[in-house]
This record gives C-alpha cells, sequence and structure tokens, in this order.
C-alpha cells in the first residue's frame, strides 16, 4: 500500500536537531504515514535517508531542511505535510514577552541583559566557539554541549578562559552540575562532599549514580571536555575546575574523573592537585587502572562511607546461540569502560572509537568478517551525531543497529547503557524494551547498565522495571554490567 | 560553587527548558546559522586575540570624540583641492561605472567650477579624464550626501574634536528637490550653488568665526544629544537640529554688519531647509568613527558609504581597504509621478549616520518620520531593537526616549552581521537615476549582503598572518 514517496528540499530553513526529532515523530504518527524523517541535510542524516529509501537531491547542502515523507496516497500526504508545516510552527519560539521584544539572536546580545549567571552552548560544533567566546567576553563561565568542535578551537577557547580566570566546561562532554543546577546531562543528586572534575560526560554521571545510591551528596560536577587531559589541551579547564572546587568550603575531596588521559597530563595533574588544600582522588581510566565502579568505592572509603552492594535487577540466562559480544552504547566513557573490561577477558574488540588503532569498524558499524565479532559501537561519537540529536535524546541509530545485531546468528550476548537524568529521553525504556524484548525472545540474553538517580525526572525505579520486564537484566554499575555480559559469554566459560 | 540565577542558552531548547525545570531563569537565544561559508572565518576572528579589546578601543574611541564647529571655509582651503579636483560619495569609481545622478553632480560641479560653459559639455571633460580626477570625500577627510560631489570653490562646514584637533569637513546643505547632490545641473540650481558661495558662505563663516569667539564653538555633538530626544533621527529628519544650530549662529549673523537682506536671506533658507543640520550630523559622525579607524583586530564598521554604483563599507582592523558590492534599491515612498523605475540605485555618503548609532539605527526615537520613508512606529521600534543585535554597545549620549533612554546601538560588528544575517537599516533618500531629474523618493535600504562575509573573510587572513 505504501508507494507514496515525498522529498522535498527547503532551502535555508534551520531547525536544532532535537526539534527536528520531535517534529520527525509528531508527523510518523500522522494517519497514512509509513516513514517520515525531516532533518538537516548534513552527511550522517543524508546517510540516514538513503538506508530509509529516500533519494535526496545531489544540490542538498547542509544548511538545507529535508523533507522526507512515505505515505500510502495523496491524501496521507497532504496531512504529512502539513504536520510538518504545524509541528514546526509549535516549536518554533515560545511568547517571550511583548510582540515587539525580540528575542536575542546571539549569546553575546543575551548575556547584555543578564547580569550574572553562565552560559550553556548546544548549537552546532561549528558554531560553538562563537558564541562560548561571546560568554568569556562577557566574563562569564560558560558550558559547551555542542559535539563536533575542532580541537584548536577547543584550546584557543581554554587559554582565553584560563588568562580571564573563567571555566570552559566541556565540549564532548555534556554534563555538569554547577552549584547544584544541572546543566545538558545531568542526573539529579542531592549536595554533599564530593566535588567532580570530570572530563567525561557519562563517567562523570556513573560516579554521581553510584555516590547517590551509597547516600553520598555531590556540590558539583564540572565537566572539563574529554579531551581536557589530552596532551593537546593539556587539563587547562580540569585546573581551573580543581581550582574553584578547592576555593568551595563545601567540598571535602575533590574527584577528577577522565577517559583514558595522556600520561604526562595526568602526571602534571597530580602535580597540581598536591599544591591543593582539598585532598584528590583521581579516577582515571586505563588500562590496569580502576574501573569506574572501583573509583566510586575508593571515594567512599575515603570519605569514611560504608560501600553498599551495588544493585542488579532480573537475571539474564547464558547465551544459547553465537559467540560474540555486542555493546552498543550512548555513553563514550561507559563504553570505554566496557571496552577495557571487555578486552581484558576477550582480546582485542572491534569498535568506532577502538582502544588501539587499527580495530576500527567501518561506517556501516558492521562487525568484520571472520574473527570473533565482538563489537562495541559508541553512539554518541562525534561522527555519528553531526547534525543529529544525541543518542541519549534521539535512539534511532542505536535501535535499527540493535535490530542488525539481534538478526545476527553471531550474536550471543548484549550490552546496552541506559543513562536518565536532566537533559536525556523523557522515558529511555519505553522505545528501548520492545527492542530488548525481541532479542531476548531470540535467545539472545540482554545486559543493561541504568545510571541515573531515584530523583532523575524518568524515574530509576520504572526504568530499570521495564527493562526487567523485557527480559532484561539491570545493573547501576556498568562495569559489573560488563563482567556480567562476559559470564554469560559461552566461549570463556567464566564461572559466576 | 554557588547556584547560578540565569542561565543564557543558545542552542536546543530542550536543555534550556531542563534548566528551567530546576527553577533557575533562562534567556532562550534565538539563534540560526550564520551567513553561508562564514563558520571558519568566524571562528577565527572569534579567537583573535586582539579582538575583544581592540573591540572596546575601537568602540570607546568612537564614543569618546564629541564634534564642535569651528569654521566655514572653500574647499581649495581647507581640502586643499585643486582646480579640476572633483569628490564624490562612496568607494572609488570612475566616470564610465558613475551612475545617472554622480554624473549630473560631476556636470553641474564642472559648470560652477567654470571648467565647462554648459554642464553638458562637461560629459566630454570626463569622459577624456585628462584634466579632472575623481576621488572619493572619505578619502580626504569629508563626507558628502548623495552624490557627494565636492568641488574647490564649495563652502565646507569644519568639524573638530577639541580634545585632539582630528576635523572633518562637509559641504553645505542645498535643500531638497531640484539640487545637485541628487544629480541635478539645470540654471536655477547652478544659481542657488552661486548663492551660496557668494552669500551663504562667507556669512556663515563670519557667524561662526564671531561665536567661536564669543562664547566657544558650536557643540554638534551636543545638539545631536538634543536632537534625538526631540524627534530627528539626525539622518532623513534634521529639523530639530537645524533650529538649534540657526538659535547658536542667530546673534553673531545679526550682527555682523552684513547687508540686512543678505542675513534675512540666510536666515530663511537654513531655517526653511530640514536637512541643513544633515551636513553637521554627517561629519561628526565621521569624526567620531575615524577615531577608531586603523585599530588592529577590531571588526568594528568605520564607514558605510554608497557611489550610486557600489556599496562599500571600511573597518577599523582592515585599515582603509573597501569591501564592495551593488548598491540596492531603497524601499520606500516616492515623489509625485514617480516610482521604483525611475530610482536609482542606492547613492551618498550619509549611512555615516548609521554607521555611528543614528539614523536607521535611531529610528524609534523619530516617529514623525516613520511614514516618510515607508514603517510604521512598531517597525521603527523593533528596527533599532533590531540594531542592537549586530552592535558592540550603546553610546550614552544619545538615548532613546521611548526605549527607556537606551543608549542607541553603536559600532557595527562584522561578526555579529555574518552570525544574525541581519544588515545595518539605512534611511535614506532615492535619486533620479537619470541625470539631472533630482530626488524622486525617500526611504530604506540595507547595504548588498555579501560586503560583510568579504570583510570577515579579509580579518579572518590578517588574523591567521599574525598567527
Amino acid at each position: 500500500m505504501t508507494d507514496l514517496t515525498h522529498v522535498e528540499l527547503r532551502a535555508g530553513a534551520y531547525a536544532d536537531s532535537v526539534t527536528l526529532l520531535q517534529v520527525s515523530r509528531t508527523v510518523q504518527g500522522v494517519d497514512g504515514v509509513a516513514a517520515a524523517q525531516v532533518a538537516m541535510a548534513t552527511a550522517l542524516n543524508l546517510d540516514v535517508l538513503t538506508q530509509m529509501g529516500f533519494a535526496v537531491p545531489a544540490e542538498a547542502g547542509t544548511n538545507d531542511m529535508v523533507v522526507a515523507v512515505r505515505v500510502t496516497d495523496q491524501e496521507a500526504l497532504d496531512r504529512a505535510l502539513a504536520a510538518v508545516d504545524q509541528a514546526l510552527r509549535d516549536a518554533s519560539r515560545r511568547d517571550t514577552g511583548p510582540s515587539e521584544l525580540a528575542p536575542p539572536r546571539t549569546t553575546g546580545a543575551a548575556l547584555r541583559h543578564a547580569t550574572d549567571g553562565l552560559a550553556l552552548v548546544s548549537v552546532p560544533g561549528a558554531s560553538a566557539l562563537v558564541e562560548a567566546m561571546d560568554a568569556l567576553d562577557a566574563g562569564r563561565d560558560v558550558m559547551i554541549f555542542s559535539d563536533n568542535v575542532p580541537l584548536d578551537q577547543e584550546i584557543a577557547l581554554k587559554r582565553t578562559a584560563t588568562a580571564r580566570g573563567l571555566l570552559v566546561m566541556g565540549p564532548d562532554c555534556g554534563t555538569a552540575v554547577v552549584g547544584g543546577l544541572g546543566l545538558g546531562f545531568a542526573n539529579t543528586v542531592a549536595p554533599g562532599p564530593v566535588g567532580l572534575v570530570a572530563a567525561s560526560g557519562t563517567g562523570c554521571q556513573q560516579l554521581l549514580a553510584l555516590l547517590d545510591h551509597a547516600g553520598v551528596g555531590v556540590t558539583s560536577a564540572l565537566g572539563v571536555g574529554g579531551r581536557d587531559l589530552s596532551s593537546d589541551v593539556r587539563g587547562l579547564s580540569t585546573r581551573e575546575a580543581m581550582r574553584r572546587l578547592d576555593a568551595d568550603p563545601a567540598v571535602e575531596l575533590v574527584v577528577v574523573v577522565s577517559k583514558p588521559p595522556a600520561e604526562a597530563v595526568a602526571a602534571e595533574i597530580q602535580e597540581y592537585a598536591a599544591t591543593l588544600d582539598t585532598p584528590v582522588e583521581l579516577a582515571l581510566l586505563g588500562a590496569g587502572r580502576p574501573d569506574l565502579t572501583a573509583a566510586a568505592e575508593a571515594v567512599l572509603r575515603r570519605l569514611g562511607h560504608a560501600v553498599p552492594s551495588w544493585p542488579a535487577s532480573g537475571e539474564a540466562a547464558p547465551a544459547t546461540r553465537g559467540t560474540a559480544l555486542r555493546g552498543l552504547f550512548v555513553g563514550g566513557t561507559l563504553c570505554d569502560e566496557a571496552m577495557l573490561i571487555a578486552t581484558e577477558a576477550l582480546g582485542p574488540v572491534h569498535s568506532n572509537i577502538p582502544l588501539s588503532p587499527g580495530l576500527e569498524l567501518d561506517a556501516d558499524l558492521a562487525a568484520p568478517a571472520g574473527g570473533p565479532g565482538h563489537t562495541f559501537v559508541d553512539f554518541g561519537d562525534d561522527a555519528l551525531t553531526a547534525g543529529r540529536a544525541h543518542p541519549m535524546i534521539d535512539p534511532t541509530l542505536r535501535l535499527d543497529h540493535l535490530a542488525r545485531v539481534a538478526a545476527d546468528e553471531r550474536t550471543a550476548v548484549v550490552l546496552l547503557d541506559v543513562v536518565l537524568g536532566h537533559g536525556s529521553e523523557p522515558d529511555p525504556a519505553a522505545l528501548l524494551a520492545p527492542a530488548v524484548s525481541a532479542v531476548t525472545a531470540a535467545g539472545v540474553p540482554v545486559v543493561v547498565a541504568v545510571v541515573g538517580t531515584d530523583a532523575d525526572p524518568q524515574g530509576l525505579d520504572r526504568q530499570v522495571r521495564a527493562l526487567v520486564a523485557a527480559g532484561a537484566e539491570v545493573h547501576l554499575s556498568n562495569a559489573r554490567a560488563a563482567h556480567r555480559a562476559l559470564e554469560l559469554l559461552p566461549s570463556t566459560g567464566k564461572a559466576r | 560553587m554557588s547556584t547560578p540565577t540565569t542561565v543564557v542558552s543558545a542552542g536546543a531548547d530542550l536543555f534550556a527548558d531542563a534548566v528551567a525545570a530546576q527553577a533557575v531563569a533562562v534567556t532562550r537565544v534565538d539563534w540560526r546559522p550564520p551567513m553561508t561559508g562564514t563558520e571558519a572565518d568566524l571562528a577565527t576572528v572569534a579567537a583573535d586575540p586582539l579582538r575583544h579589546e581592540a573591540n572596546q578601543r575601537a568602540l570607546a574611541a568612537m564614543l569618546g570624540t564629541t564634534a564642535h564647529l569651528v569654521d566655514v571655509a572653500p574647499a581649495s582651503e581647507v581640502l586643499g583641492l585643486e582646480p579640476g579636483q572633483f569628490l564624490h560619495a562612496g568607494p572609488p569609481i570612475t566616470w564610465d561605472r558613475a551612475s545617472g545622478p554622480l554624473r549630473g553632480a560631476l556636470m553641474g560641479g564642472a559648470a560652477l567650477e567654470g571648467l565647462v560653459a554648459d554642464p553638458e559639455d562637461a560629459v566630454r571633460l570626463f569622459e577624456r579624464g585628462t584634466d579632472v580626477s575623481l576621488d572619493p570625500c572619505h578619502h580626504h577627510r569629508a563626507v558628502g550626501p548623495m552624490a557627494g560631489v565636492v568641488t574647490p570653490s564649495m563652502w565646507m562646514f569644519v568639524l573638530e574634536d577639541l580634545a585632539t584637533g582630528a576635523r572633518t569637513h562637509c559641504s553645505l546643505n542645498e535643500g531638497l528637490g531640484k539640487v545637485l547632490r541628487y544629480g541635478a545641473y539645470g540654471p536655477e540650481v547652478l544659481t542657488r550653488l552661486r548663492w551660496m558661495r557668494e552669500v551663504l558662505g562667507p556669512l556663515l563663516q563670519g557667524a561662526v568665526r564671531t561665536t567661536v569667539d564669543l562664547s566657544g564653538p558650536v557643540d554638534v555633538t551636543g545638539i545631536l544629544t538634543q536632537m534625538l530626544q526631540m524627534g530627528d533621527e539626525a539622518h532623513n529628519r534634521n529639523r530639530a537640529g537645524t533650529l538649534m544650530l540657526l538659535r547658536d549662529l542667530a546673534p553673531a549673523l545679526v550682527t555682523s554688519g552684513a547687508d540686512a537682506g543678505d542675513v534675512a536671506e540666510v536666515l530663511r533658507f537654513v531655517g526653511g531647509n530640514d536637512h541643513f543640520f544633515l551636513n553637521l550630523a554627517m561629519p561628526a559622525c565621521k569624526l567620531a568613527l575615524d577615531a577608531a579607524r586603523g585599530t588592529e583586530g577590531s571588526t568594528m564598521v568605520v564607514a558605510m558609504s554608497r557611489n550610486g554604483t557600489d556599496f562599500g563599507v571600511q573597518v577599523a582592523g582592515t585599515g582603509d581597504e573597501w569591501f564592495t558590492g551593488p548598491a540596492q534599491l531603497a524601499d520606500g515612498l516616492f515623489l509625485g509621478d514617480y516610482g521604483p523605475d525611475d530610482a536609482n540605485p542606492d547613492i551618498g555618503d550619509s549611512a555615516i549616520t548609521e554607521t555611528a548609532g543614528i539614523g536607521g539605527f535611531a529610528m524609534a526615537t523619530a516617529p514623525a518620520i516613520v511614514r516618510l520613508v515607508g514603517g510604521s512606529v512598531p517597525d521603527a521600534l523593533a528596527t533599532t531593537r533590531r540594531m542592537h543585535e549586530i552592535t558592540l554597545g550603546e553610546n550614552p549620549r544619545w538615548s532613546v526616549p521611548v526605549l527607556e533612554f537606551q543608549g542607541v546601538p553603536s559600532g557595527i560588528d562584522v561578526t555579529r552581521v555574518c552570525r544574525t544575517g541581519i544588515l545595518p537599516q539605512i534611511n535614506t533618500g532615492m535619486a533620479g537615476k537619470v541625470a539631472g531629474v533630482g530626488q524622486v523618493g525617500a526611504g530604506l535600504v540595507t547595504p548588498p549582503a555579501e560586503i560583510f562575509p568579504k570583510a570577515l573573510a579579509r580579518l579572518a587572513e590578517l588574523t591567521r598572518a599574525r598567527g
């Protein structure tokens, strides 16, 4: 019945990726619409459209909006296009006051009227520096959520900030809690003695979730960007964040959490930590280093708190087919951590963010032919978010890949993460649970790390229950989840 | 760290919503992608370590300059113009590319200087080009409205920043209708120009010099401050400013001992010409903007100008280089039977007023003229507010009562224009495209968009060269 395809370019139209996701979903729900995608014509989105069977005109450029729908008949097309227009109108600016008061068009203009506070930048990466620099010019701290910010621009921003005593949070680390206010992807936690510096968004969220479960509060969690401890950026923001937390009387212990850092930079940060009055705990991931759960436990011990047992719900049965472990992550650090654990047990695994060169997955993310076929994909990686919302908001790419992985006979066990908190999907389990059911029904065990707190808007308990009901085994600790997934693999045969 | 009281959010509404859900005030930025192809240059220029401080210096230099009327004298004396030298509005241009009104004004100017007996004969003179030269007013510390043609025997206002001694110049305003600056050159135009040369100029010179001696030079910046509060935007409406100038000069004119009939004619001419003060507002703006010229690293526009063919801008951080594109047709109202087909593309140095934050940028202060330039009162308020999006700051001296005395938007920033796509709004008169016709209307116009990415690209090039 579905035989009418309509693809239309709207030159110069723009809406942010989250808005377009909502528009696409609204149109998908219109009677007679089989498929709908409204997106900016970035390379990634063109791939998605092509995969969906839409032919996009070659002249489409990144500033063009593509409206693509497949419908049953002309009437459905009319309804669909009307729904696109209505949804775009609904999504556009809300009324901000008297009609002649147009909202500011730049961060700089907005900051002229705000006497204090900070800036939160989530525009496309190519334009992030300009907006963030407005904040630094106005003497304000800035949190950059944007992906795809060029490295040299990150360094330029952080050098400027350092010279002016300002803090740049991010980019490429979408989480911050500033004096209790969550920015980007942030969990709701009680205030307390810990101050976090995080060169890792989901690593930060894992610590927030574990410390919250143990009853330890966090005053601030300053995300400094996943590249901050690289040999290029050299910890520019990490040092400023440590200085801020050291000066905060509410902070009793500073914890620095990072993706695998450059060794020399890690040493410099250690030296800097020694000059502060507040004790510092370093939780730097890497081969042979403690995982995030071990780091959380070290923090608890240092504060004199008991280490609780980390919660787990449901129980997956061992794999009945295949040999390969497949990790599908929305959190980059969670993916890294699980890969480190898996690599120790299984040897090299392939990934779009491989631990060592030569293990890169192709653009289609399929497991290479031959070999054991263990693959880990980070759907939050810059290459998969150009012009698209982050997978914590837009699950489309991961759900699509999950179906492909389940259909692959080599898949033995699937490992997933679900990250809750402000900014994330309002109900991630609602879309994920049916897909998980399909996987577990095929005899493939699914282990999920659900990172969140009881106070998060999505409700930790509700999310866990929905996934357990779909047959998944659910952990609060990502490291525990990874270890369990390994136990369920037939080939490793690790005893419980 | 303490909890932020407000968050400015640029980008996904979702994150702004999340902040609002935590009971913290959010200001949402209505962000859009920048002008096509400018992202990389914008980032380069934004990251230039010189930019922020250079822009603050450029803005401060502009806002810190005041203009006083210190003299009136022929262009041959104050600019050193020789016979055959012609100044004109806008970026450099040659006769073969000159538009109708510029040609008409040059022809009239040649007749005024006695280079030809009949203006029509001047066409051959300019085509030959050997005995004449054309140069922008802007290259000679001067500005000219519309065609902006200045010849050696024309009298000029001389404005000075008393603190630095810097000076700028502008010719005397001829009134409306068939006038040289709109490209008319008929006998009545030349008769008026001769009267201005023989009566108006000398009398004004005496009055200004006497006033300087008795009570000091006329504070032009101060008059601008007052007229903006009296309903003038100082580009297309200068009624209050003209009368305030007359108030300051009238005693010296009356006691000058000149023929009473001539004095009366001068008072009648100036008082009856609502645009007379424009020729003081323009050099006052140029004086302020020239103070910012040549500030390395600054992205502030220091001149916008048109010659009837090209629209050009100059930027503080790029020296005296012009960035040009085709001048646009204004959108507005026409006199009599004239229509859009009769109008020449945008012409004149008068956009120097917008460059300094008045004219179109101060539209909100001049509700009486919004209809004349084809707008409504809400449009006028919105226009001034919109111009704040592309400027570096506000002028505390020039404030707009209806906007709670907010200062006018000042210091057009090339990067902000490229980021927002908002173009500077200019109030303008329209000249007939055929030489000799004169004014055909008035309206609103913007620069051609492409000149701002051009200027940005040059700024980025200079930034990279400093490395």
